[in-house]
Formats: structure tokens, sequence, C-alpha cells
């Protein structure tokens, strides 16, 4: 049993009781809702008759379904117009605070939570929404939850909860030019597998982790979720504190930020803490990573061959050649040259201002593919003004990128923004399952968001480090 | 006081019924219930898109699947390998299961939010190692009118005349056994205990 890590005095500090189930009920310090997993939830609660128990911890944005292109009311489409609708009639009545469009914070939750400076050090955030795991990446315990318990957290503020063990992922050594934060949790899923972290809370921590920007540890803390782990972490330190101090929130507050310090520092993993398992994993050799089928776990670096089945553990085989099939690669082939037919930059994995500085400063001077359909989907309405306002839309732009609004678009295709038939795409995305970007013989191959600037341009998955002008992370 | 107390739980003790097998690891809910659709605001109705694209082709004519076969309509233990679930905390998966006829699933396991999204409608998902999923699935196939029956005090399944041993999550099998598995009522009548956690919180201000 894990001791004195920041899970274990987040989890005390937030633990209300022991339910009889033998589950603990956990205090819910922030929690943020969208259009697609809620109004199920406000409707039982509804009919139960509870009202909203702590709306003032509550946040709404829209993200799922929100159109990228034309926004203007009603939507085009029936269905998002009325869980727009829905949504606001739900916020509406229970005096939660709302991101919508009209107020220029709207983005992908995963986004606007840290934008706002509402997603910090110490506290428990829940979503309904996998990627929640995200916001670990400042030192909270955020993880995703499902609708009815949502509805929970609704009519309690808390949630019930079985306590999980801890792995530490102790990652060493200095990326090299054109590896990314992105490429580090490909190839922790790679190695320990999408069902390795069932069970388990995941802890990042050594050099290559505290020497990421925020940006990139929530990268990283995001896919916790495919690599089975539904919440991921990192200790906070003065990287998370001066990112912080930056947000309006706490410009605003100063008092409040020296006031809290102390709390986020005390919550940092000891330095004896016991894990229940730790794993080292050394990134100075690390090189782009690119899935070749159709989990996240079935990455390979880019000059490396793509696995023969059989040669994978028994339990691998079988998906294995369900993928290749699927994707329509070979064994021993490598990804390189794999051709594309759309680029996607975006999602809350790789939709940051970071994430598109580095893309742009690919696409600089080049054109995009003639055969490509190349779009670029800021993670929130500030990013976008941002990029905007440092000339990253006019690069884009220039070089044939569609640029769009703020939304989750073809990470998961419940927009316009999908795949169509057996196109295939070089995406900045988290997941490449059958079916995920809207076309079910779409094919999505996941890489970092410079590895998709570079294969928009040439048409084909394409080892960035061969190209010029590459920047370090 | 509200209306929750009116909430009845039922206690799920044991689940008995016909099964079907879905094979493959790594099932993920973009496969259970793409996202398309799940543009709605009600769960109603989610039962006929459960796995719509292994089931039926871009024309919506019915491709070999499980749940497109006659003699597994009336199936109600869903029979499946390894990290099922895995992928999207959609709940609209585990709803359109539930609305199709599943009102319990064994498998060799399960990512962690589908099956809490499971015991929070009473469905219980319990696992058992390769082999014996394996004969159940093949067992299931020879069989489908054959009678499976999952007891989840006991943590057995009974099937053809013998009984295996399965695991229930100890939190799970409380839960279900003793009908807490819907957890609203329970915490929020716990309100003191929760205000105090709340208040010992430096970030929290107290509710208005």
């Amino acid at each position: 049993m894990s001791r004195n890590t920041l899970y274990d005095k987040v989890w005390e500090k937030h633990k209300v009781t022991t339910l009889p189930n033998g589950q603990d009920q956990l205090f819910v310090g922030l929690h943020l809702i969208h259009e697609v997993t809620s109004p199920q939830a406000f409707g039982m609660l509804r009919e139960r008759d509870i009202d909203v128990a702590r709306p003032d911890l509550t946040l709404a944005t829209v993200d799922h379904i929100v159109p990228t292109a034309d926004q203007s009311r009603p939507y085009s489409d029936d269905a998002a117009e009325e869980m727009m609708a829905e949504l606001e009639e739900n916020v509406r009545d229970a005096g939660i605070d709302f991101l919508d469009p009209t107020t220029g914070d709207q983005g992908i939750v995963h986004v606007v939570g840290p934008e706002q400076g509402l997603t910090q050090p110490g506290k428990t955030i829940v979503c309904g929404d996998s990627h929640t795991s995200t916001h670990g990446a400042f030192g909270a315990l955020a993880f995703g939850i499902g609708t009815s318990q949502i509805r929970d957290v609704l009519a309690t503020q808390t949630i019930a909860m079985d306590k999980q063990k801890v792995r530490k992922i102790q990652v060493d050594g200095r990326l090299q030019e054109g590896v990314e934060a992105k490429d580090i949790i490909l190839e922790i899923i790679r190695r320990l597998g999408t069902e390795g972290g069932v069970g388990y809370v995941y802890e990042y921590a050594g050099e290559a982790i505290e020497n990421l920007g925020m940006e990139g540890r929530m990268s990283i803390c995001n896919m916790s979720i495919e690599g089975g782990a539904r919440a991921g972490y990192v200790n906070p330190d003065e990287t998370t504190f001066e990112w912080l101090e930056e947000t309006d929130y706490f410009q605003e507050n100063p008092v409040e930020f020296d006031r809290l310090k102390p709390y986020w520092q005390s919550i940092r993993s000891d330095g004896d803490a016991e894990y229940d398992d730790v794993v080292t994993i050394d990134a100075g050799d690390l090189e782009p990573v690119v899935t070749w089928g159709t989990t996240p776990g079935q990455g390979v670096g880019i000059t490396d061959p793509i696995p023969t089945p059989e040669d994978l553990p028994e339990d691998k085989q079988d998906t294995a050649r369900r993928a290749q099939g699927h994707m329509r690669v070979e064994p021993g082939d490598t990804m390189e040259g794999y051709g594309i037919d759309v680029a996607f930059l975006g999602s809350c994995t790789n939709a940051r201002l970071p994430d598109l500085r580095r893309a742009a400063s690919i696409v600089e001077g080049r054109e995009v593919h003639d055969d490509v359909r190349a779009m670029v989907v800021p993670g929130s309405q500030r990013v976008q003004q941002a990029a905007k306002e440092e000339g990253l839309k006019d690069v884009f732009e220039k070089a044939g990128f569609d640029w769009r609004n703020a939304g989750c678009s073809m990470c998961l295709g419940m927009n316009e923004d999908q795949l169509e038939g057996d196109e295939a795409c070089a995406s900045s995305s988290n997941r490449n399952f059958v079916g995920r970007q809207g076309s079910k013989d779409g094919r999505t191959v996941l890489m970092n968001p410079q590895m998709v600037a570079a294969a928009a341009i040439t048409g084909e998955v394409t080892d960035v480090r061969e190209l010029e002008a590459v920047v370090n992370v | 006081m509200t209306g929750e107390d009116e909430v009845e739980i039922p206690e799920v003790t044991a689940v008995s019924g016909t099964g079907i097998p879905i094979r493959g690891n790594d099932i993920d809910t973009d496969q259970v219930i793409p996202a398309r659709f799940m543009k709605v605001v009600t769960f109603d109705g989610l039962g006929e898109f459960a796995f719509f694209d292994q089931r039926f082709d871009d024309e919506d004519n019915p491709k070999d699947h499980p749940m497109n076969e006659d003699r597994f309509q009336d199936a109600s233990i869903m029979v499946v390998n390894n990290n099922f679930g895995c992928g999207s905390s959609r709940e609209h998966a585990p709803q359109a299961l539930m609305r199709w006829g599943i009102d319990a699933l064994v498998g060799e396991g399960f990512a962690e939010i589908f099956a809490g999204n499971c015991l929070a409608l009473g469905v219980p998902t319990v696992t058992a190692d390769y082999e014996i999923i394996n004969d159940l699935q093949q067992w299931v196939e020879d069989n489908p009118d054959g009678e499976v029956e999952i007891d989840v005090d006991a943590e057995t399944v009974s099937y053809g005349g013998q009984e295996v041993g399965v695991t229930v999550n100890e939190g799970q099998r409380k839960a279900l056994v003793d009908g807490i598995w819907d957890t609203t009522a329970l915490m929020k009548s716990n309100q003191n205990a929760i205000e105090e956690t709340a208040a010992g919180l430096p970030y929290v201000e107290s509710a208005e």
C-alpha cells in the first residue's frame, strides 16, 4: 500500500467517511460539466427533486458538439442545438457559471479549467469525461466519471470511490529534438499496455517530466486513461506555481495565491513516500512515436519496424492482427511514408498554445500537400486569440491549413468535423480506436503536433527530424 | 426534505439468463456506442445502437455479429475478454448494453470507469481468467438457450451442470448484494460530515 504520496495525502484530506460498501466518500473540489454527459444527470436530479448542492464549485463549458466553423445559433445540426439549449437551461436553473462561446473563454473542458486558474494542486476534480486525468498535471487528483456519478456529485458534491494503488513512473533523461511529451506517454502506454494501469494512479516523475512545461505535463496526464489509469499526476513545483500565478484568477487574487501556496507544497509526495510499483523509463533515446494500430498502446518509434503479431505477448496478438488489417500496414515496415488524407491539430491532448507554436514552426514557409485536408482546432477561445495575436493563425492559413474555432472536433467526430470513408488521419489527439474520428473505416495515426505538421506538408507520415527548423520542447 | 428517499434500490444477489459471447480484448466504448449516437439528452432508445458499427454496414445491412443472431436475441449475460469498456467514460455504453437486454457481464477484465458505470446501474461486472472465460464463451456459443447463473454474493458462475469461481470486486459485491449501488441518498445523508470535510480544505469557501 502506498504511503505519503500526493495521492494518499489528497485522498485523506477529501475523505468524508467510509461508506457501508467499503468505498470512501470523497469531497469534490471542482466539478466540470459539459453538454454530452450531464443532461441525463440533471434529469435524474429533477426526477428525485434534488437541487445542485454546490453550484459555486461547478463550472460548465460546451465542447464536444460545438461546431468549429459556423457557430451562429441555432446550430445547423438540430441535435447539437438541442444539447446546447438543454445545457443552457440546466446551468441557468442551477446557477452554474457557463463558459459559452459568447464569453471568449469557451473551449475544451480540460483546456479551460487550467486556463481559468481553477485547476490547482491538491484539489479533487471530476468531470464526465475520461480525459479529466489531464488536470493531474497540476498535482490535482482528477478523474473521469459516468453520468450516474455526475448525479451523485451534483447532488452531494461528493463521490464514492475505491482507493487505488500508486505506480511511480520515473522518466529519466533529456528529450531529443522533435521528441515531445506526447512521445513519452505513447511510449509508456506501449510498454505498460492499455490495461496496465487498471487499479492504479500514475505518478509521473523524473528529469524528463520536471523539464516539461505545464502543457507538456498536461499532454502526459491526459493520456493516463489510455494506459488504463483513471488518474495521473505530477507533483507541483515552481513550474506549476509560476503558471498558476500568471492566470487571471491569481493575478486578481494575489493574496489567495500566497495563502494557498503552502498547501500546494504540503501535498507533494514525500521523499520517503512508498509506492505499490515503480517503473523507470529512459527518455533520452526516445524518438517520435506514432501508432500503427487501433489502440494507443500500438505505437512504434518512427524508424522502428511495425511488430509482427506473433512476436507480441499472446493476449495482444489477435488485437494486433485485426488492427494491422484495419490500418493496412505490414509487419516489418516502418510507419514512415504511410499516406495520409487529413491532418488534425487539436484535442485536449495537444491544442494548447505551445503545441500550436511548435507545429507552426514546422509549417512556416511550407505548403500543405495538395492531397491533404489540414485543420487546426485551438483548444480554447483564449488559445485561439493568443495564437492569432502572435501570428500563428497567419502561418497556418498561409500554408493551407483550415483555422477553426475551439472544440473537441475531429478527436471524436461528434460535430461535422469527421473522417470520410477510409481516410487516414495524422492526428494530435488521443485515441485511434476504430470509428473514433467519425468514420468506421477511417484510419487514425496518433503523433505529436510537430509530426502532424510534417505529415500535413508531405502527405505521409514523416520523421519531423528530417525536416529543418525543428524547435526544442 | 426532498424525494430522494423514495428511490428504491434493488438488491442484486444473483443474475441468471442466457449468454452471448463478444470476443476480443480492448473493446472500447467507441465500439460499444459510437459517438454520433450520443447526441441525445436522455438514454432512452440507446439499446438499438449498441455495437452499431460492428453490426451494420454503410447501408445498414446486418453484418456477422452475435448481437444480430436470432439465437442470442434474448441473452442477458454478456461474456467478454480483457480490458472491455476501455476508453471514454461515456455511461451511454453500459446504458446501451443494458437497454439491449444485458443484466450482467462476465469477462477477463474491465476498464475501471466502465465497471464503475455498470455498478451505478446495478449491472455486475465479474471477472475470471482466460481459460474460464474461453470455456464459457464456447459453451454459450454451443448452448445459446442454456441458462447461466451468476451468484454475485458467492462469486460463482453456474452453467451446464458445473460451477466455476469468479471474482467480484469487494466494494461492488457489497454494494450489489446490500442494495446500496445507487449512492446518491446514501452520501447525501452524510451532510454534516461533508461540510466538515469542506471546512478543512483551504481552497473551499463555505457554501452560500
